[in-house]
């Protein structure tokens, strides 16, 4: 480890913790005040747009409405993508004369983009159109990002609203969120981002290829594209699939120092405003800073350990005479160096983004269980777009039941009473994830259609299979990437476990919503156990570290922990 | 309240309205903006020779095998910029250690794979390096894209004793070269110090005469 790679990560971190006010505010003005930004441009686009979609004056909706409206929505959307990939031969955008995309790859693709995760079983260079990609793809990076913001909404506005007089009031209108969220959000904020990053170097064309002859005289085609407009919605809307098979490591997405700094900051400008956001909605913001200072903890740790490791040299070159001071660079650029690709790896995985810009399969043991592990802790850690709040609003839930048992009273939360339909609530958000992945990851590992695709041997391997059920779950869509994904097995099934992973966990968070939207507030009183400042905080980082490593510390016991003993030891496999 | 018909028609129209937005006008326009404002930049960063010949892209690392010139990292597809990705192998492979040797029951394909041992020893043969000297990591290990452009200053350094011999010109003077092509950190701070592998081999060129290309 060196200072420079402190320093950077500490300039990371800065600029954070810069942007999560201002961002946080804007966002609260978007979606929760009475007058928007720049009515006379912005506000005619988003009427004009709702207009579009058949809604003249949009009422507030229950939470059932908003989930129904939610869920039809993405469910086109999933249908939509699926139908571009089988035409993608016949429609235009097609430079390349790509064929249509075999029927399992494009349901797995078509999940694995409706559902924000960006798993990607396909090399994009030889699958994917032009307008795949832009219009199948780039296009879910948008709505997915602004859904995950809408549930996120109504899980903050079931917690902090008033019941109305009738006690019912509606938790929003999912179509006045998803606009709100692509007119002033992401649409603009991507815009801007993308020119940013053409200037930098990434590519922005309607041609596939060039080709070149090299200094000595070979042939080189680069492969070009579209890409910088997808870039800066994939890391913005913490999307993450790549236009290239290398993702944010290919030069042409991720060219230099400066825009893997950029891209980072993405991934986490929304995520971390929307604690601040939330500190609005609740009418005070340390309810939302006590949640950035957990999540906080929680990322220095994890690209603390990150960084250790990754340092440390690759344990297959010992004893070759290899310099060991710059650490661990096979699957790492040389712009990057270990420090960034540590901080990439762990910004990624803490946020549902999945973009990677070194490859998670070659880290050290240790290095690449932090990845896993940011992910099984359920992405709370600033977390995705709007998914990362909604978590770690049920684990705060969770949390005040605990306290709540511990002092023997009922529990309150922003003096709404915590009961057993939440808590059910809850505790099924918090259930399905490991089921998922711990059940499925266990098939994989006896089957012979699970096994024949790995990369990898012995617990590497098993670190393999439980790595693309994690990423799947959870939504994120990196990978150990030596994993072949694409087989109907593996397309099917992780098509699957992406669609559970995103609606049998967003369901339950919209009815926390609703349920909580219906009770009143009541004064806090002596017995109350505040849910400010750095007890609760403590408890909070607590409970998901408890919930987390009870829940994967076996699996992963079995698979990067014993991969670590075998490396200090200088075996190999 | 909305009707089943009612809901499905609302959400076909935002379908629509979405995907027109954010999957067309959107990309289309930036294309737009990005040909018009940096042109260069938007089609691939290519450099060009000083007889005007396209030789590659800043941005995308190129086989080097020639003497006389700086090599890059190995890759795991051979640079070819069509593709893109890394061996993922880990750190307990011994695939990524020793390497595998080509199956001669499967002639049609080639499974021989350098190990990081390999690698050492080639790169020591070619730089006529001591049996026991120590090697730069990055000599022995594959990029996460298979496209690194760049090279640690220590490597290139590394190749300096060749790359004079081959071009029979003093080392210092090609060491000063290459030292001249060291990028600094961006902003001074951000990233790590590296030489940009098709650069410093077109400085060479220029400094040494080409040799290879007319």
């Amino acid at each position: 480890m060196t200072a420079s790679g402190w320093l950077q990560i500490a300039v990371f971190v800065l600029v954070i913790f810069a942007l999560t006010r201002p961002l946080g505010a804007y966002l609260h003005r978007v979606f929760e005040g009475d007058r928007q930004p720049l009515p006379r441009v912005l506000g005619r686009v988003e009427r004009g747009l709702l207009r579009l979609c058949g809604l003249r004056a949009p009422a507030e909706q229950t939470w059932v409405q908003y989930a129904v409206s939610m869920l039809v929505f993405s469910v086109l959307g999933l249908l939509v993508t699926y139908v571009i990939q089988r035409a993608q031969g016949v429609l235009p955008l097609n430079p390349q004369h790509l064929a249509g995309v075999p029927a399992p790859l494009a349901f797995n693709t078509a999940s694995s983009f409706a559902t924000n995760t960006n798993w990607q079983a396909y090399v994009p260079e030889t699958t994917m159109s032009n307008l795949t990609q832009m219009a199948g793809l780039a296009w879910h990076n948008f709505t997915s990002a602004a859904v995950g913001i809408g549930v996120a909404l109504v899980v903050a506005r079931g917690l902090t609203r008033q019941p109305g007089p009738d006690g019912n009031r509606g938790v929003g209108n999912f179509y006045v969120d998803l606009i709100r969220g692509l007119v002033y959000v992401l649409v603009p904020m991507s815009a801007v981002v993308a020119l940013v990053l053409v200037s930098q170097g990434v590519v922005q064309t309607l041609d596939a290829s060039h080709a070149v002859t090299t200094l000595e005289g070979g042939k080189q085609v680069l492969a070009l594209g579209p890409v910088a407009s997808q870039e800066a919605i994939k890391m913005l809307g913490t999307n993450g699939g790549g236009f290239f098979n290398a993702n944010s490591a290919h030069p042409f997405e991720n060219p230099s120092a400066l825009t893997n700094l950029l891209e980072m900051v993405l991934i986490f400008a929304i995520p971390a405003a929307l604690t601040y956001t939330y500190g609005r909605m609740a009418r005070d913001q340390r309810q939302g800073w006590v949640l950035f200072a957990a999540m906080s903890v929680l990322f220095l740790a994890g690209v603390a350990v990150c960084y250790w490791a990754e340092a440390h040299p690759n344990a297959a070159l010992h004893d070759l005479q290899i310099a060991s001071a710059p650490g661990n660079l096979e699957g790492k650029e040389v712009r990057f160096g270990v420090a960034n690709s540590a901080l990439f790896a762990t910004v990624t995985t803490d946020a549902s983004c999945g973009a990677v810009n070194a490859m998670h399969d070659s880290f050290t043991p240790l290095g690449g269980m932090v990845p896993m592990v940011n992910i099984s802790l359920g992405e709370v850690v600033f977390g995705g777009v709007g998914a990362g709040l909604y978590g770690i609003l049920v684990f705060v839930v969770l949390t005040v039941f605990i306290a709540g048992l511990m002092v023997g009273r009922t529990p309150e939360y922003l003096g709404k009473k915590i009961e057993g339909r939440e808590m059910k609530l809850a505790m099924l958000y918090i259930l399905v994830f490991p089921l998922i992945i711990l059940g499925l990851t266990a098939w994989a590992a006896v089957a012979s259609y699970g096994t024949s695709s790995l990369n990898n041997a012995g617990p590497h391997g098993l670190s393999e299979l439980l790595y693309a059920f994690i990423s799947g779950a959870g939504n994120n869509g990196s990978a150990f990437a030596g994993l072949n994904a694409n087989t109907d097995w593996w397309n099917v099934v992780l098509g699957l476990t992406m669609l559970a992973g995103r609606f049998l966990m967003i369901v339950p968070a919209l009815a926390i919503g609703g349920a909580m939207l219906r009770k009143k507030t009541v004064i806090p009183g002596p017995g109350t156990f505040p849910t400010t400042g750095w007890l609760f905080a403590a408890l909070l980082v607590a409970v998901i570290v408890i919930v987390g490593a009870l829940t994967f510390f076996p699996a992963l016991s079995l698979g990067p922990v014993v991969e670590h003993f075998q490396a200090q030891h200088g075996e190999v496999m | 309240m909305t009707t089943t018909g009612t809901t499905l028609l609302v959400a076909l129209r935002a379908t629509l309205v979405t995907l027109v937005l954010t999957g067309l006008l959107y990309p289309l326009a930036i294309t737009g903006a990005a040909q018009l404002g940096f042109s260069d930049r938007a089609n691939g960063s290519l450099v060009v020779d000083p007889h005007g010949q396209e030789v590659g892209s800043e941005l995308i690392g190129q086989a080097f095998t020639a003497g006389v010139y700086v090599h890059g990292r190995p890759s795991a597809n051979g640079y070819d910029a069509s593709s893109s990705g890394g061996t993922n192998l880990s750190t307990t492979s011994a695939k990524l250690r020793d390497g595998t040797a080509d199956d001669p029951a499967t002639p049609e394909v080639d499974e021989s794979f350098a190990g990081a041992r390999q690698l050492a020893e080639a790169f020591r043969r070619d730089n006529e390096l001591a049996a026991d000297a120590e090697v730069p990591v990055d000599a022995v290990t594959r990029s996460a894209s298979g496209l690194d452009p760049h090279v640690s200053p220590e490597m290139a350094l590394a190749q300096a004793p060749r790359i004079a011999a081959a071009r029979r010109v003093d080392v210092t003077r090609v060491a000063a070269v290459i030292r001249e092509q060291v990028l600094g950190r961006e902003l001074g701070l951000l990233g790590e110090e590296r030489v940009n592998v098709l650069a410093v081999n077109l400085a060479l060129d220029r400094m040494f005469g080409a040799t290879i290309r007319p």
